[in-house]
């Protein structure tokens, strides 16, 4: 098990080493010039001579790749062009909104999503199954932009229930500013979610040991929540991990619109101002989430199913 | 006056709800289960055999299975009056059962201790220690070895008779009035099969069960069936006491079942199967004389042919790896120095059971595996080096039938498309049209009509299945294919047909073949020689004539005495 680790933990080496290659080409080889983008149309060739000395360009690629790699193991991103902040107290900064609005909402849509789709399960090619999944459809079709007008003129602006948009960092005042964004990503990820899981769970109710299970004499419920639960497990662990890199980086769309200062909101900002070391640590961020959680679900894995062993 | 029988179930209709209407699965079906003995209901798949054991522990798919009329009494009570919290009382308490595919019907995450502690737990209120421990004693009583450690198991650890040891374990555990065994050894080795026979019968002499036996194979359960139930088509169609079934069969289906299975010592030229008793309709008709022929293979004059395919000193090993990068360590050798001689136009049949390197021999030989050391000389040349086009030449002349029909045909491609790739392939055969009637002559020649080729595989049966998978090996007119227990999966009926067919076709095309199975009778019947493979190693060889009167190694003894012999348990050994 640890050398499983340690050996997974090297693997990420080389893994780094290649993302920060992908992102050095993008960013320092084929867009470009920055400057240009920085200093407007009307820069002269002098300027744009010293704020390429004072960013660094001037230096050798090799060098310039050399900070990217380096950045990936030490989340050193020296300085964002547009503010001048150090990036990462900038990410840690918009962290804690970030996860304010994601941790509760991502937790109570898994788990809404797993109890609806256990109850479809049970109930499966009954009325209530069939208008579960035709919920879901018409969920999903509706745009995000379309809840959140209207979220935000009915339960913000018309019952005056939540803030319209806007954060505050304290407990629990900023639950009246993520409330409304959190419910909102709940009904947008409980179609995809519940057709996931249903599936998944169904392909699990038509194998033989539930028969044995079923003639053993085991309720149905038993059945659902003891045999075909653990047994569904492995591909909803995956699918579940897999998101929690994106939690920290935040909700793009969302933040935008409720005026939350989290990562996803920063994100936007790098965006628009060309502000390439804040989009370089973004993007050197997620891989490395990806690669972490990738080895956690691969480690949960082992404790939901016995069948899979460390090599 | 005789007593209430324990079952005893009563003009059972049982009818599916499907795309194309109502099936009628099970058809005016009556038999009676006598307390503390064996029925034994036989038929091949489909017959309704399996339906009627489901309707019985009331398991059958809801809502497209519906019982629209009959009886199941079990002690005098109707069991299709009885609503599902009823059933579950008697599910797995006073009725329990057991099934065909060890594999898959253990429930891979859980200890094989705890599964067979939940039904105590369920029907015997027993605490979790206590259900615990009985199972631990339990395991004991069905033959697992080490059973404290062995409850401590996750299915994936054990073997597949093992795991059908658990599933009986499990099901004997709140000791059962009736017990249903369906296919319970179809699929195990024959060695494995015939320890399963024995227990089972252990098992219901101590805890006087009584027992539904439900099978394909009428040999099986000539040891240990009291009466018999012949099924076929959804109806029963022979009932009697098994002794007169084996003995005077009345139904031509019966007489079929009976004389499909290779036996030892005699060599028909060709099996006879159920259509050589009966017509398409039922009608009972008169086996041609020339179908009952026997020959020694003995006395067949050897023409002096050339050696097609000869091995030496084959090695074949996969890594075992470990340490911190997972290096490799060490080997494990599947074939460890195999060496034979097959001559061309003959057939080799390889036995052993799982695990003992036969499968891994023929991937060797096609060179799907790389051998470690040794040669593989096909038709004068050694192979064992060949790569790229030279390889992709020999393909055309050596083909493989695999095991399962199910899995070896792609579920979404047409039997036209499947049998016309290995042209594609090998860019044999010009335009499409002259592809396809390539294909549909061969599809004919497997027994299969031509107008079926623009379906898809999963409207076939087994047999049929299997027939498509042997006339895709024959499209690029191979010379050598190897059988890779091609026909275990059949029902033995099918079985029949299909080692027919593959000697019809070895004879009109010359074709040498590699047999191998885990049953000793289906080689004998068909190769010309036998290998014994144990451990990797051939430990015995010898033709196939000689190999069952003969045999010098202990181990091939033991394969031999575990074939089911297809007689009653009162009646006396008949002679061959």
């Amino acid at each position: 098990m640890t050398k499983y680790i340690i050996r997974r933990l090297l693997y990420m080496i080389p893994v780094l080493l290649g993302v920060s290659l992908i992102i050095f080409v993008l960013f320092n080889v084929v867009s470009g010039d920055p400057t240009a983008v920085l200093l407007g149309k009307n820069a002269t060739v002098r300027q744009m001579a010293d704020l390429r000395e004072q960013l660094g360009l001037n230096k050798s690629l090799l060098s310039q790749y050399f900070d990217v790699v380096k950045s990936a193991f030490t989340f050193d991103f020296g300085y964002s062009w547009a503010t001048k902040q150090e990036i990462s107290h900038m990410i840690w900064q918009g962290a804690y909104p970030s996860l304010c609005l994601s941790v509760p909402a991502f937790v109570i849509s898994t788990i809404l999503s797993l109890l609806i789709s256990l109850m479809v399960a049970y109930y499966r090619g009954k009325g209530i199954d069939l208008f579960v999944r035709i919920i879901c459809i018409a969920g999903m079709s509706i745009s995000a932009l379309a809840y959140i007008l209207f979220f935000q003129w009915f339960f913000a602006y018309k019952l005056g229930w939540f803030e319209i948009s806007g954060f505050e960092p304290e407990f629990p005042a900023f639950i009246s500013y993520v409330a409304l964004p959190a419910v909102i990503w709940i009904v947008l990820s409980i179609g995809p979610d519940v057709r996931f899981f249903r599936t998944v769970i169904l392909d699990e109710i038509y194998q033989d040991y539930v028969r044995t299970a079923r003639a053993k004499g085991i309720s149905e419920m038993t059945i659902l929540f003891r045999h075909v639960l653990r047994n569904a497990l492995i591909p909803i662990i995956t699918y579940v991990v897999i998101q929690i890199p994106s939690l920290i980086l935040g909700a793009l769309l969302l933040e935008n619109f409720f005026s939350i200062p989290g990562l996803g909101g920063m994100t936007l900002n790098a965006l628009n101002s060309s502000d390439f070391p804040v989009m370089k640590a973004m993007a050197v961020m997620s891989s490395v989430g990806y690669i972490l959680f990738g080895l956690l679900a691969d480690i949960l894995y082992t404790a939901a199913d016995p069948r899979i062993k460390f090599k | 006056m005789t007593s209430l029988p324990l079952l005893s179930v009563r003009d059972l209709v049982v009818e599916f709800q499907t795309g194309e209407g109502i099936v009628r699965a099970v058809n005016n079906v009556s038999f009676d289960i006598p307390q503390g003995k064996t029925i034994g209901i036989v038929g091949e798949s489909g017959s309704g055999k399996s339906v009627t054991s489901l309707a019985v522990m009331g398991l059958l798919q809801k809502p497209a299975g519906k019982i629209p009329q009959g009886q199941i009494l079990f002690e005098g009570q109707d069991l299709l009056k009885y609503n599902e919290d009823q059933m579950r009382k008697i599910r797995g308490n006073q009725i329990s059962m057991i099934f065909q595919e060890p594999m898959t019907s253990l429930n891979p995450v859980f200890k094989v201790g705890e599964q067979i502690a939940e039904a105590l737990r369920i029907h015997k209120n027993l605490s979790k220690k206590e259900a615990w421990e009985k199972a631990v004693h339990l395991m004991n009583q069905v033959g697992i070895p080490h059973p404290e450690i062995s409850a401590h198991k996750f299915p994936h650890e054990m073997s597949g008779g093992q795991k059908q040891r658990v599933m009986i374990a499990m099901a004997i555990s709140c000791e059962p009035k009736l017990l249903i065994a369906d296919e319970p050894t179809t699929a195990l080795d024959v060695t494995i099969q015939k320890q399963v026979l024995e227990l089972l019968y252990k098992l219901q002499q101590e805890y006087r069960m009584s027992m539904m036996f439900i099978t394909h194979d009428l040999g099986v359960i000539g040891d240990i069936a009291d009466d018999v139930v012949v099924m076929y088509r959804s109806n029963v169609v022979e009932k009697n006491h098994a002794s007169n079934i084996f003995m005077s069969a009345q139904h031509p289906y019966t007489k079929g079942l009976l004389a499909c299975r290779p036996k030892l010592g005699a060599n028909p030229k060709r099996l006879l199967t159920v259509s050589d008793f009966m017509t398409e309709d039922g009608q009972e008709k008169i086996v041609p004389s020339e179908r009952v022929q026997v020959f020694d293979k003995e006395s067949v004059i050897e023409k002096d042919e050339k050696v097609l395919l000869e091995v030496k000193d084959l090695v074949t090993q996969f890594p075992i790896k470990g340490g911190l990068f997972g290096r490799t360590v060490d080997h494990f050798k599947a074939v460890n120095g195999v060496s034979f001689q097959l001559k061309k136009g003959k057939t080799l049949g390889l036995v052993g059971e799982s695990g003992c390197g036969k499968t891994t021999l023929g991937r060797t030989i096609l060179r799907l595996v790389e051998p470690a050391s040794g040669n593989i000389i096909y038709d004068g040349k050694d192979i064992t080096h060949v790569y790229h086009e030279e390889l992709r030449q020999l393909r055309r002349k050596m083909q493989i039938i695999f095991q399962d029909p199910y899995s070896s045909l792609n579920p979404r491609m047409t039997i036209s498309d499947i049998l016309t790739e290995p042209l594609n392939i090998h860019k044999i055969g010009g335009s499409r049209a002259e592809k396809l009637d390539m294909a549909r002559e061969l599809i004919e020649k497997v027994g299969l009509k031509s107008n079926q080729m623009s379906r898809y595989p999963h409207e076939f049966s087994g047999g049929q299945r299997q027939r498509i998978c042997i006339a895709r090996a024959l499209m690029l007119k191979p010379e050598f294919v190897i059988c890779d227990e091609s026909v275990s999966a059949l029902d033995v009926s099918i079985q029949a047909q299909v080692l027919n067919l593959l000697l019809d076709l070895q004879q009109e095309f010359g074709l040498t073949y590699v047999f191998i199975s885990h049953d000793l009778s289906v080689v004998n019947f068909i190769a010309d020689e036998v290998g014994v493979m144990y451990a990797g190693k051939i430990i015995e060889m010898d033709k196939a004539s000689r190999i069952y009167k003969n045999a010098t190694q202990e181990y091939t003894r033991s394969l031999l005495s575990a074939i089911p012999k297809g007689q009653t348990k009162q009646a006396p050994t008949l002679t061959v």
